[in-house]
C-alpha cells in the first residue's frame, strides 16, 4: 500500500511502477516518477519507447494494467475500496479529465467550429459556465496565445502553428491544474515551431505543471526542471536537463542524444 | 556561380493563345438534338399519349390530394427513419454489447426482407394482433385497443416504410460517424466530455457532411417507394390515385402515368433544392475559403486600417 493519497501536499503526478500492455505487447514496463507542482517534465526517447502511452495514461485515455498513477493525490482510472480496485464508471473518469489539459500532435481542433467556439465548447457544455463568461475568458486566452484577430476563423483557415496555439487555449479554458503535451510541435513546419514553444514557455513561467513529450532539446534545456529519457517502456535515465544533455550517463541515452542534438 | 536576378522584373504581356477546337462535341450535340426533336414530335402526334387527358387530369383535385398524401408518407416515414437510424447507428458503435447485438439483428431482419413483403405484413397486423392490451401479464389491464375496429392503413404504411428505411439510414449514419477521425472523439474525451456528449457535439455534426448526400438520395428514393403502399393496402397516394383509380375508370393508363411522373419529378426537384442548402450549411469549416461574412469583416478591417494611416 502506498501512502500517497494521505499526503497533505501530494505531488501533481505520482507514478508507481506503471505498466501498460496492448494485448501481448508490453509498452510500459514499470515507470516510476514524481512531478512536483509547478514543475515541467520533458519526456524524450525513440518512437515506440512508450512516452506517448505514458502521457495518455495520466489522463486515463489508456487504462493502466499494473502499478498506480496518482494526479494530485487522487488515483487515476480506478477506485480503491479496501484492498480492491474497482473499474471507474465513465462519468467519473470524465470528471477526472476536466482538470487535466491535453495538447495533441495533430491539434485535433473541432473543424466545424471557429477558434472561439472551439475554446468555449467544453467550459459551456462540460462545466456549465455561462456563455458570456466563457466567451470573455476565451478572448483572454486567444490574446494570451497571440491570436485575438483569429477568433472567428475556422481551423482549416489557420496555419499549423496557429491551430496548435488555439488547441493550447482550448485546453487552458478548462483551468487545468496539469497540462500534457504530446509532441506538440512534431507536425509543424520548422519556422512555426517557435511560436508554439513560446506559448508553452510562457505557460511554464506562469507556474503551470507540465508534462511534455517532445524532441525539442532546446526547449528541454531552457524550460524543463526534469528531463526523462525512456526506452523500451522503462525510464533509462532522468535528471536536470543541462546535466543530462551535456553529460549523459547511460550508453543508450548517449546514442539517442547524439542523434537528436 | 549562380546568377540570380533579384531586381523586380517588368511584368510580361498576358498570353493570348488560340483556344483548342472541339469539333466532335458539336457533332455529338447536333445528333442528340435531332434525336430529341424526333422523339418529341413522335410523342406529340401519337394518340396513345392522350395529351388532352394529361392536361385534364394534371391539376385534378384528386391527383394533387394524392401528391400531398405521398409527400406526407415520405416526410413522416423519413423523419422516423432518420431518428431511428441515428439510434441504431449509435447503438451499433456503442461499447455496450447488448446494444450492438440488438442493432445488428434489427438490420439483419429489416434489410434482409423485401419492403413489399414488410408492407403486406404491416397491413396484416390488425388481423394478427386484433387487440392491444397494456397491463400486468395474467393480471389487470390498464389500456385496451381494438386494432381491427380502427382503420389505420396510412399509419401502418408509414410505420412499414419507416422501419425498413431506418435500417438503411443506420448504415449511412454509421458510415458518416466512422468517417470522423478518431482524434476528434479523443480530444473531446480529454476535455472531459462523456461518450454521448462527444457523439452529439463533436462527431455527429461532422458526420453530417458525409451523411447528407446519401440521405437526400434516400428521401428521393422513398418518395417513389411510397407507390408500394398499395401492398398494405393503402391507395390514396399519388400513384394509387392517378395510375390505378382514375386510369382504371377511364381506361387510359398512359396519360395518367405521365401525370403521376410529372408530379413525382416536380417534388423531387424541390427536394434537391433543399438538399443543396443543407449540404452548404454542414460543410462549414470544411474549406479554407473564407465565408462571405469573414470577407466582409476583413475588408472592413482593412479599410479601417487604411483610414488610420491617412
Amino acid at each position: 500500500m502506498t501512502a500517497a493519497p494521505e499526503k497533505i501536499n501530494p505531488p501533481m503526478v505520482l507514478a508507481e511502477s506503471v505498466c501498460k500492455n496492448f494485448g501481448a505487447l508490453k509498452v510500459l514496463k514499470g515507470v516510476t516518477l514524481e512531478i512536483g507542482k509547478g514543475q515541467v517534465l520533458v519526456l524524450v526517447g525513440p518512437s515506440g519507447s512508450g512516452k506517448s502511452t505514458f502521457l495518455r495514461c495520466i489522463n486515463h485515455l489508456e487504462t493502466v494494467n499494473a502499478g498506480r498513477l496518482y494526479v494530485d493525490g487522487v488515483l487515476i482510472g480506478y477506485r480503491e475500496r479496501g484492498d480492491k480496485l474497482h473499474e471507474m464508471p465513465p462519468r467519473e473518469a470524465a470528471k477526472q479529465r476536466r482538470d487535466i489539459g491535453m495538447v495533441f500532435q495533430h491539434f485535433n481542433l473541432f473543424p466545424h467550429r471557429t477558434a472561439l467556439e472551439n475554446i468555449v465548447e467544453a467550459p459551456i457544455h462540460v462545466k456549465g459556465v455561462k456563455k458570456a463568461v466563457a466567451v470573455e475568458r476565451a478572448r483572454d486566452l486567444l490574446k494570451q496565445v497571440g491570436l485575438s484577430e483569429k477568433a472567428d476563423a475556422y481551423p482549416a483557415q489557420l496555419s499549423g502553428g496557429q491551430q496548435q496555439r488555439v488547441a493550447i487555449a482550448r485546453a487552458l479554458a478548462m483551468n487545468p491544474k496539469l497540462m500534457l503535451f504530446d509532441e506538440p510541435t512534431s507536425a509543424l513546419d520548422p519556422e512555426l515551431v517557435g511560436e508554439v514553444l513560446g506559448v508553452m514557455k510562457k505557460l511554464a513561467e506562469g507556474g503551470m505543471t507540465m508534462v511534455v513529450v517532445t524532441h525539442e532539446m532546446g526547449f528541454a534545456r531552457e524550460v524543463a526542471n526534469q528531463l526523462v529519457f525512456m526506452d523500451e517502456g522503462i525510464i533509462m535515465e532522468s535528471g536536470p536537463p543541462r546535466e543530462m544533455l551535456s553529460n549523459p550517463k547511460h550508453e543508450r541515452t548517449k546514442a539517442f542524444l547524439s542523434k537528436v542534438l | 556561380m549562380v546568377d540570380v536576378d533579384t531586381s523586380p522584373a517588368a511584368s510580361p504581356a498576358a498570353i493570348d493563345a488560340v483556344p483548342l477546337r472541339h469539333p466532335w462535341r458539336w457533332v455529338a450535340a447536333v445528333v442528340i438534338v435531332i434525336l430529341v426533336v424526333l422523339f418529341l414530335y413522335g410523342a406529340a402526334t401519337n394518340g396513345a399519349y392522350g395529351w388532352d387527358t394529361y392536361r385534364k387530369y394534371l391539376f385534378d383535385a384528386r391527383v394533387s390530394a394524392g401528391a400531398w398524401k405521398t409527400l406526407q408518407l415520405t416526410i413522416y416515414s423519413m423523419v422516423i427513419a432518420i431518428a431511428l437510424g441515428i439510434i441504431l447507428a449509435v447503438m451499433r458503435l456503442s461499447p455496450n454489447p447488448v446494444f450492438r447485438s440488438v442493432s445488428w439483428v434489427y438490420l439483419w431482419i429489416f434489410r434482409g426482407t423485401p419492403i413489399y413483403v414488410q408492407l403486406v405484413f404491416w397491413g396484416l397486423i390488425p388481423t394478427i394482433y386484433q387487440n392491444i392490451q397494456l397491463g400486468v401479464p395474467f393480471g389487470p389491464t390498464f389500456f385496451h385497443l381494438n386494432l381491427q375496429a380502427l382503420s389505420i392503413p396510412f399509419i401502418l404504411a408509414t410505420i412499414g416504410l419507416a422501419l425498413n428505411e431506418a435500417a438503411y439510414m443506420a448504415e449511412i449514419i454509421r458510415a458518416g460517424i466512422s468517417s470522423v477521425p478518431e482524434g476528434q472523439s479523443e480530444a473531446s474525451t480529454a476535455l472531459g466530455m462523456s461518450w454521448g456528449m462527444a457523439m452529439r457535439r463533436t462527431v455527429l455534426p461532422q458526420a453530417m457532411r458525409v451523411i447528407i448526400p446519401p440521405t437526400g438520395n434516400e428521401i428521393i428514393s422513398m418518395l417513389k417507394t411510397t407507390s408500394l403502399v398499395t401492398a398494405v393496402p393503402y391507395s390514396l397516394d399519388l400513384y394509387g390515385v392517378a395510375a390505378r383509380d382514375i386510369a382504371g375508370v377511364i381506361f387510359q393508363p398512359v396519360p395518367l402515368l405521365m401525370v403521376a411522373a410529372t408530379w413525382y419529378l416536380a417534388i423531387t426537384s424541390v427536394l434537391m433544392v433543399g438538399q443543396f442548402y443543407l449540404e452548404r450549411y454542414f460543410s462549414r469549416g470544411a474549406s479554407r475559403k473564407l465565408t462571405t461574412k469573414q470577407l466582409e469583416a476583413l475588408a472592413k478591417a482593412k479599410q479601417m486600417g487604411e483610414a488610420g494611416h491617412v
